[in-house]
């Protein structure tokens, strides 16, 4: 290969992929910069950790709800902006039975169900966490999923089943009234204040020296990563060996060919209400365990991001939206090594209109079915 | 009406035009434009005559030239090596079964999807790759093969959006006052032609029903209607007689052929092959996205290959 | 042929003089009404069409007034009370009008998804603000502005909303109607966020203090803008006998009554001008291109019509409404901070829009006034009205508390209680849950499918009237090719 070749070459790299070049440019001055901090030992090597464990730790929150969304977007071809409150839904009913075993006896049933709003009981006295209430916290995990999954099947019954045939622009309208709807009713009855539901100073930690500081990992991190990581197997085994994960992949590609091959539509819609309901509920219940803090904000401000990772890795696709999340928690944590922190989150909706611009059919070519 | 008393009118009024109308620019009308204009009552297309045939004076032999066209859409190849002309004031019919990559080659010519290599010349001009509104600007406007009528708009406003160079199209002239005025005159004129172009396609009953309830038949009409009103050189037609009525058809044929004697250049898409051998001086066969005859109907017709491709093709 | 050859006649002995007046009134249609009588001449379909769509908003706005006025007197509210109801309902009738109009120029015309509305009125009241704010250190918690007049502030904040309508638009048009609404809500949050942070409370551009204030906002410390107008007007002396006169309705303190009256009746005037603007818009060959790229772009752009460009356009210009609205908004609230414009201000007009009817102007504001009036400022009403009426002594602080009399003893006071002293959370479930009924029934809008023509003139068919009809091709050719 001439000269010439690898010129022409590469002027077509510039024309065809604008948008990868400045990213490359872009992420080799970061890098530069980073290498520099390091060296001048701006940046701490445990910082980064510390850093690099905490996006981590947003992108499986993030990717786990990002699985839920992805699908219904595929197949339902809608993005739903009520996903965020199925999350903070998850989160509230599972942390209300959470409060409840762990509470049962040292409290009213009513404060307890209500996780103390008003201030009638405090997570912290009760002494939740993984380890001290293994039990509550189990129970309210399975809830957390179990509800969302219900939330989502009577939504998808009052809602959007009757408007299957509308555009998707149509029930995304809708969507925003569900969302409306859902978060104030949680707000009425859970009040809007935002509170600590675990006791953090009884969580057991692990602090591993590393080069220049200590990096912490606490039992709640290890436990969103084992939940996390688990489900997320599951759902790739449920989606390659099974009938079901076939069905919905017809479904994605194109809806009427799928009908017309005898696939049952409806159930597979129910069945992905279903995987993503539970998958989206526990991400809710496992934010709030790994954070300390509940609020009925928590799923709205989390959506955001969602819709960054599916995008990111393409509609449809659940692996996509895993990775989508890991990139979007681990922009918007690592960003700060760069930028203020009060920009993390703007510089994760950035990556993401870029993306939109670009690359609408995501990073990794996952399967758009617009 | 007679003859006479019509262009006392034409006379005086285009003097009150002359007289109220020096604030605008539209108002400087001549009295030899006027009076050219009285012809055009007419008919609809009338009314670009002139200028089309003055146009068409200076216009090459073959408006339309494509030169080894090729599209592939993931792996499947659509459109393979097409390279056909189109002769002036010609009606050219383009045949093929289905999956020959007719209303590819459209979108293709027109700019509507992008072209993988190849190229598009109208009247001379390289207009490959040119986004769809370019190539309609320089007088090559296409049909669709499913109508695409503006749902949610009526018949009228279907019509009345396709005339080009509508001053009225910009934002400030439709919105300052003063300027409206001139937009307010011009859009009356339009809409007598429209109203005349909805009679010619029988159509005027529609005129304020919503394109989205029309049957199909009436909305191929009016998007031959909204096509024509865009006073275009050469028109792509895709399938235009699709769910038409016979009578309204042969009506629309002499039309076509009307409009053809005055300089309009016709390439037609057409399953109906009657219609075709009939009509067309020249026909074009595409099969598997390549041309596989161009000749006249009767050479067509004994072709060995065009045969083989109709009746032994499996597609 | 309606018209006898005499009518012609007379044209002709005129000689030309009055001819245009003696046909068009003879015809009353609008092709031949001419250029002379642009007010009145669209004829009289057009004309009573006109009037109508105006006398339904005003029955409408009419209607949530005296059902908020008779229900206010019956519970004895004294004037000041009255004026204040009257006041506040029309200030958010005013701000909710517009901001649903210049939607529906988006949306409703032009079918371009943007819920990033809250971020184009953040950039407008926000560089109104840095710009009209006084220059120097006020004192300590004082971030300095520019110290220019307020209507060179107004018009930065408006053109600063419409240059980032066209940096969102530039990029971002082609996208999908969803993908474009996700790109224009992260804009709006990245722009919150930028007010937000601290890094540009304060900062010097050009040699000049300025800021945004950061987390805590900016207090709006210039001269009073309608003190301003006015005096600007040179009406300061009959606003001050207005304010003499009301002070024998209300004798103690009457001014801010009145202030925020006359500001409210001044944003009405704005709301007629954004309709009147919005209006000529649509009723054009502008708005009919709109509406067609709403339609279908490609069957539009296969006519000729460069639809990015249309698309720009119309996207900036509802992006300066926007702006505006955000700036007639806050101007006088004597403090904006970043809170205020979080997402939900976004989906209200939206709301607002969905209940008039996406795609009519006049839908847009009697959208905007029944989301005010009902959706918005109802229910907190209603519940000043029911406590009122009905003292329920002290609500419950939780929804336990309030519950379980109920399951106990079937005693329901305490959750009504409840429930009223939460009714400003309470309505946004309600305002949910209108906007999925209306989508789910009706899709188009309270006042069903409503069709506002494209055009400047009405559409029905020409009298045969070759004198006129067949004259003016010829300007229409000549003039639109030579400038198009």
């Amino acid at each position: 290969m001439g000269i010439a070749d690898t010129y022409s070459d590469g002027r077509r790299y510039v024309v065809d992929r604008p948008f990868a070049l400045v990213v490359g440019l872009l992420v080799i001055l970061l890098a530069v910069d980073f290498v520099d901090g390091l060296a001048t030992g701006r940046i701490a090597v445990s910082d980064v950790a510390t850093l690099v464990w905490d996006g981590l730790m947003q992108g499986l929150v993030v990717g786990l709800a990002g699985i839920g969304l992805s699908m219904t977007y595929s197949i339902l071809n809608f993005a739903n902006f009520a996903h965020g409150d199925y999350i903070t839904g998850g989160a509230f009913s599972g942390w209300a039975v959470t409060y409840l075993l762990a509470g049962l006896g040292r409290a009213d049933v009513g404060s307890l169900l209500l996780i103390g709003a008003g201030g009638s009981v405090f997570g912290g006295a009760l002494g939740i966490g993984v380890t001290a209430t293994p039990v509550a916290v189990l129970g309210g995990l399975v809830i957390a999923g179990l509800f969302a999954v219900v939330l989502a099947l009577v939504i998808d019954r009052l809602v959007y089943r009757s408007m299957r045939d509308q555009e998707g622009i149509s029930l995304l309208i809708a969507s925003v009234g569900v969302a409306f709807a859902l978060r104030y009713l949680i707000a009425f009855v859970f009040t809007t204040e935002n509170r600590g539901v675990t006791d953090a100073g009884g969580v057991p930690e692990v602090r591993g020296y590393l080069l220049d500081g200590f990096v912490t990992v606490s039992a709640h991190d290890a436990t969103l990563l084992v939940v996390a990581v688990g489900l997320m197997l599951s759902v790739h085994f449920l989606l390659q060996r099974t009938k079901l994960g076939t069905a919905m992949r017809a479904m994605a590609d194109n809806e009427d060919l799928a009908r017309v091959t005898g696939i049952p539509t409806e159930r597979v819609v129910r069945a992905t209400w279903v995987i993503g309901g539970a998958l989206t509920g526990v991400a809710g219940y496992m934010f709030v365990l790994w954070k300390g803090t509940i609020g009925f904000n928590d799923g709205w401000l989390l959506l955001l991001l969602v819709f960054a990772a599916v995008i990111l890795g393409g509609i449809g696709s659940v692996y996509g939206a895993i990775i989508g999340g890991l990139v979007i928690g681990l922009t918007s944590s690592l960003s700060v090594l760069w930028i203020p922190s009060d920009f993390a989150r703007a510089a994760a909706f950035l990556v993401m209109i870029l993306v939109l611009i670009f690359r609408p059919e995501g990073l990794f070519q996952g399967r758009s079915t617009a | 009406m007679g003859e006479t008393e019509a262009e006392a009118d034409v006379e005086t009024s285009a003097e009150a035009e002359t007289k109220t109308g020096t604030e605008t620019e539209t108002g400087s009308a001549s009295r030899a434009d006027s009076e050219a204009n009285a012809e055009r009552i007419e008919g609809t297309t009338a009314a670009t005559e002139s200028e089309t045939i003055s146009e068409t004076a200076s216009l090459t032999e073959t408006p339309l030239r494509v030169d080894d066209l090729h599209k592939s859409f993931g792996g499947i190849t659509a459109v393979d090596g097409a390279s056909f002309d189109v002769e002036s004031g010609s009606l050219t019919g383009l045949i093929g079964p289905n999956g020959a990559g007719k209303s590819t080659t459209f979108d293709l010519i027109t700019g509507t999807i992008a072209l993988d290599s190849g190229s598009v010349y109208f009247n001379g001009e390289d207009v490959t790759g040119l986004p769809p509104h370019a190539t309609a600007r320089k007088g090559l406007v296409r049909t669709f093969q499913i109508a695409r009528q503006l749902a949610d708009m009526t018949v009228l406003e279907n019509v009345m959006l396709a005339p080009q160079h509508q001053s009225g199209e910009s934002l400030w002239r439709s919105v300052l006052p003063f300027a409206r005025r001139g937009i307010r005159r011009e859009e009356g004129e339009l809409l007598t032609q429209v109203w005349d172009t909805l009679d010619f396609f029988d159509i005027s009953h529609l005129a304020h029903e919503d394109a989205g309830n029309l049957s199909g038949g009436q909305r191929k009409l009016l998007e031959f209607a909204r096509a024509l009103s865009t006073d275009p050189d050469m028109l792509l037609l895709d399938e235009p007689f699709a769910g038409v009525n016979p009578t309204l058809e042969k009506r629309l044929l002499s039309h076509i052929h009307e409009l053809r004697e005055e300089g309009y250049t016709f390439l037609i898409v057409e399953h109906d092959m009657d219609l075709i051998m009939d009509n067309c001086e020249r026909v074009i066969v595409m099969h598997q996205g390549r041309v596989l005859a161009d000749d006249a109907p009767e050479a067509i017709l004994e072709d060995e290959q065009v045969i083989d491709a109709y009746l032994g093709g499996t597609v | 042929m309606s018209t006898s050859p005499d009518g012609d006649a007379d044209t002709i002995a005129a000689g030309g003089e009055t001819d245009q007046e003696t046909p068009s009134v003879e015809r009353g249609d609008s092709a031949s009404a001419g250029p002379d009588n642009e007010g009145t001449g669209t004829g009289d379909t057009v004309g009573s069409f006109f009037d109508r769509d105006i006398t339904l908003i005003l029955a409408v706005i009419g209607g949530i007034y005296l059902a908020y006025l008779l229900a206010g007197l019956a519970l004895g509210f004294e004037a000041r009370g009255l004026i204040n109801v009257v006041a506040r309902l029309t200030f958010l009738i005013g701000v909710f009008s517009m901001l649903a109009l210049a939607l529906n120029l988006h949306w409703g015309y032009t079918g371009l998804f943007n819920i990033g509305v809250v971020g184009f009125m953040a950039v407008g009241i926000y560089t109104m603000a840095m710009v009209s704010k006084p220059v120097g250190t006020g004192g300590s918690a004082q971030v300095p502005g520019l110290g220019l007049p307020i209507w060179v502030g107004i018009i930065a904040g408006v053109v600063v909303a419409t240059l980032l309508g066209l940096l969102v638009a530039l990029p971002a048009l082609r996208l999908r109607a969803d993908y474009l609404a996700i790109v224009t809500i992260a804009m709006s949050e990245i722009v919150r966020f930028i007010y937000m942070s601290g890094q540009f409370q304060e900062f010097t551009l050009f040699g000049a203090q300025l800021g945004t204030g950061g987390g805590s906002g900016l207090i709006l410390n210039y001269a009073d803008p309608l003190a301003a107008l006015l005096a600007f007007l040179g009406l300061s002396e009959v606003y001050d006998g207005l304010v003499g006169a009301v002070s024998t309705v209300i004798p103690n303190n009457p001014a801010p009554v009145v202030n925020q009256f006359v500001y409210a009746a001044l944003l009405m005037g704005f709301v007629a001008g954004f309709y009147w603007l919005l209006k000529r818009t649509g009723e054009s060959p502008f708005g009919r291109v709109l509406k067609a790229i709403r339609e279908d772009e490609d069957a539009t752009s296969s006519l000729g019509k460069n639809t990015n460009r249309f698309k720009i356009k119309s996207f900036m210009l509802g992006c300066a409404l926007m702006g505006l609205g955000g700036i007639l908004w806050y101007m006088g609230q004597g403090a904006v901070t970043p809170l205020s414009f979080r997402p939900q201000i976004t989906f209200f007009v939206w709301i607002a829009l969905i209940i008039g009817g996406a795609g009519s102007n006049t839908g847009s504001v009697i959208g905007g006034a029944v989301f005010a009036a009902v959706l918005f400022e109802g229910p907190l009403y209603f519940r000043n009205l029911v406590v009122r009426a009905f003292p329920v002594g002290n609500a419950p602080t939780t929804f336990g508390e309030a519950l379980s009399p109920l399951l106990s003893a079937l005693d329901v006071i305490p959750l009504i209680a409840f429930t009223l002293d939460n009714m400003s959370t309470l309505r946004l479930v309600i305002m949910g849950v209108v906007l999925v009924l209306i989508m789910k029934n009706r899709p188009e809008g309270l006042m069903g499918h409503r069709t506002e023509t494209a055009s400047t003139i009405d559409l029905s068919r020409p009298e045969r009237r070759e004198t006129r009809s067949d004259s003016t091709p010829a300007t229409a050719a000549d003039g639109g090719r030579s400038d198009g």
